[in-house]
């Protein structure tokens, strides 16, 4: 932000054709979508929005979308720390091509994946049928949601933990161990608390995308009522049904939960590493 | 010890989780032979699909292009009133769900909507055609090209930009000559991330497009009808497009990274 001056004198053309086309795009794309649904949302009165989100469906619906996507948060976090530390720390043959893909279910079209996960975990599927042999099932099950939402959301977690962990400082862990550390004292105190922030952005940003994803997940979720349907598939469904009111009321439940997610972790990463700063 | 216990268990954890998924899907294309494979291909309908993907996300890329770098410009430049009102709205995007995405087009630009409603009389629909796909399409990609641009126009500076005025030079030939120059590798990163989004989306579009048999079947779409109608070969046919696409865009990634100018600060 150094770049600009505080008082430059207007020199540079283009303000106004800048600012005008990126007042009209973001009106037209961004703000009157948003507003769609807020004024749908306002025409709800309280007592029509619990009785949409009161239903056993609907909470069935969030229950399962927020459980599965809270483990595929966890299963990232430590992966994606995991992944994260190899690929930055570790020197080794593949580590280019291995950096590469981790970004392959970023660039995956999502309904791709879920096709290719389902005839993986189907019990055709080369997974399925060795799990299927110990009596366990993935596909159609709460566990191949979670499945497709770790699938999905694991680059969100290694991208933002793998710049904090090349600013961290060797000469800090070499210190920690001439000190008599062990290697959890060393990991907990010297690796892992600095790397807090944005350890919680990544996961942050991993759980939003799970509670929002569709395309990878509808394929092995078997989309059953009160059992296997996610949240967005009720509001589909509710909107084939012209439903407006309560597609409108589940949807506007979802992006606050979101916004108070982002909103939250954005806040509590800039609070720690005030925190981090203070102590040295 | 340590370390070759952490990269083995990365390795384990990626090939289970992505590497395995992608052979999947070129193992069952090609289940039924080659000839099969090929006839999949190159049934009408998919044909349809990949055409309609290609016009929207042509469609797409101009609109986007053009928003990005006017925004970028103008947020990277110059100081006004709401500039980070409009930094945290082109952000908004990446926190709404494809689904709810849709469904916010549809209860504006719906003929049920305000502005659809009001629209309605003169004969023009935005949803349920290419159009409601294009706008869509532009909302989940929103922020790629502005993201890209923006921090290049940060670290470069406007010292070059302001010789060129002083020069005498006019807004387009500083844009031609000055401008386009330094921001073209993160440019050329904005289009690439924006054409693989917009070619894949599925959850938003699906929304929107009303799934016409061959008319507004976008490819995401047409590998969803044919395997829930059993056409396995035709879906995961279908489906080896846009995985060749998927690592095109890594490939590409892989090579402005490696070539591109090192980027040295994010806005």
């Amino acid at each position: 932000m150094t770049a600009i001056p505080r008082s430059t004198p207007r020199v540079l053309p283009g303000l106004s054709l800048g600012l005008g086309i990126s007042i009209l795009f973001v009106t037209l794309i961004v703000l009157l979508p948003i507003s769609g649904l807020l004024w749908q949302l306002a025409q709800l009165t309280p007592a029509d929005y619990f009785r949409v989100m009161s239903s056993e469906r609907v909470l069935t619906a969030l229950r399962v979308t927020l459980t599965a996507a809270a483990a595929a948060t966890l299963i990232n976090g430590v992966f994606g720390l995991m992944l994260a530390w190899v690929l930055t720390r570790y020197r080794f043959a593949g580590r280019g091509l291995i950096d590469a893909l981790v970004d392959l279910p970023f660039a995956l079209p999502t309904a791709v994946a879920g096709i290719a996960l389902v005839s993986l975990y189907d019990r055709s599927g080369w997974l399925g049928s060795v799990l299927d042999k110990f009596g366990l099932q993935v596909a159609y099950t709460w566990w191949g949601i979670m499945i497709a939402m770790i699938f999905t959301s694991i680059p969100f977690a290694v991208r933002a933990i793998q710049p904090a962990i090349e600013e961290l400082d060797p000469d800090e862990e070499a210190a920690a161990l001439t000190l008599g550390a062990n290697g959890v004292q060393r990991f907990l105190r010297v690796v892992l608390r600095p790397l807090m922030p944005s350890i919680l952005t990544g996961v942050g940003l991993s759980f939003v995308r799970s509670m929002g994803e569709f395309g990878a997940v509808i394929f092995i979720a078997g989309n059953l009522p009160y059992k296997t349907e996610i949240a967005s598939l009720l509001i589909l469904i509710r909107l084939d049904e012209f439903d407006y009111p309560a597609a409108a009321a589940i949807a506007g439940t979802l992006l606050l939960l979101s916004v108070i997610l982002l909103v939250a972790i954005n806040l509590a990463q800039t609070r720690m590493q005030r925190y981090l700063r203070a102590e040295g | 010890m340590t370390r070759f216990i952490l990269i083995a268990l990365s390795l384990l954890f990626l090939g289970l989780m992505v590497i395995l998924p992608v052979i999947a899907i070129f193992h069952r294309a090609f289940a039924d032979g080659f000839d099969a494979y090929r006839a999949a291909i190159l049934d009408p309908e998919t044909l349809a699909a990949i055409r309609l993907t290609v016009i929207a996300t042509l469609l797409v890329l101009p609109l986007n292009v053009i928003f990005g770098v006017a925004a970028a410009w103008a947020i990277a430049r110059f100081r006004f009133v709401g500039r980070r009102v409009l930094l945290i709205l082109i952000e908004i995007p990446f926190a709404v769900s494809p689904i709810v995405a849709g469904l916010c087009f549809l209860l504006i630009y719906g003929a049920y909507g305000p502005v659809g409603a009001l629209l309605e009389p003169y004969g023009v629909q935005l949803m349920f055609n290419l159009t409601g796909i294009v706008l869509v399409s532009a909302f989940v990609t929103c922020p790629f090209v502005m993201r890209e641009v923006l921090p290049v126009l940060m670290v470069t500076g406007e010292d070059e930009e302001l010789a060129a005025v002083t020069l005498g030079a006019n807004g387009w030939q500083i844009f031609r000559h000055v401008v386009l120059p330094n921001i073209s590798w993160g440019l050329a990163y904005g289009v690439v991330l924006t054409m693989a989004r917009a070619m894949g989306e599925f959850g938003a579009v699906s929304v929107v497009a009303g799934a016409i048999r061959g008319q507004t079947m976008t490819l995401p779409l047409q590998i969803e009808l044919m395997y829930n109608d059993y056409n396995a070969t035709g879906a995961f046919a279908a489906a080896t497009v846009l995985t060749a696409l998927a690592l095109v865009t890594l490939v590409l990634r892989g090579v402005l990274n490696r070539f591109g100018p090192k980027k040295e600060a994010h806005a």
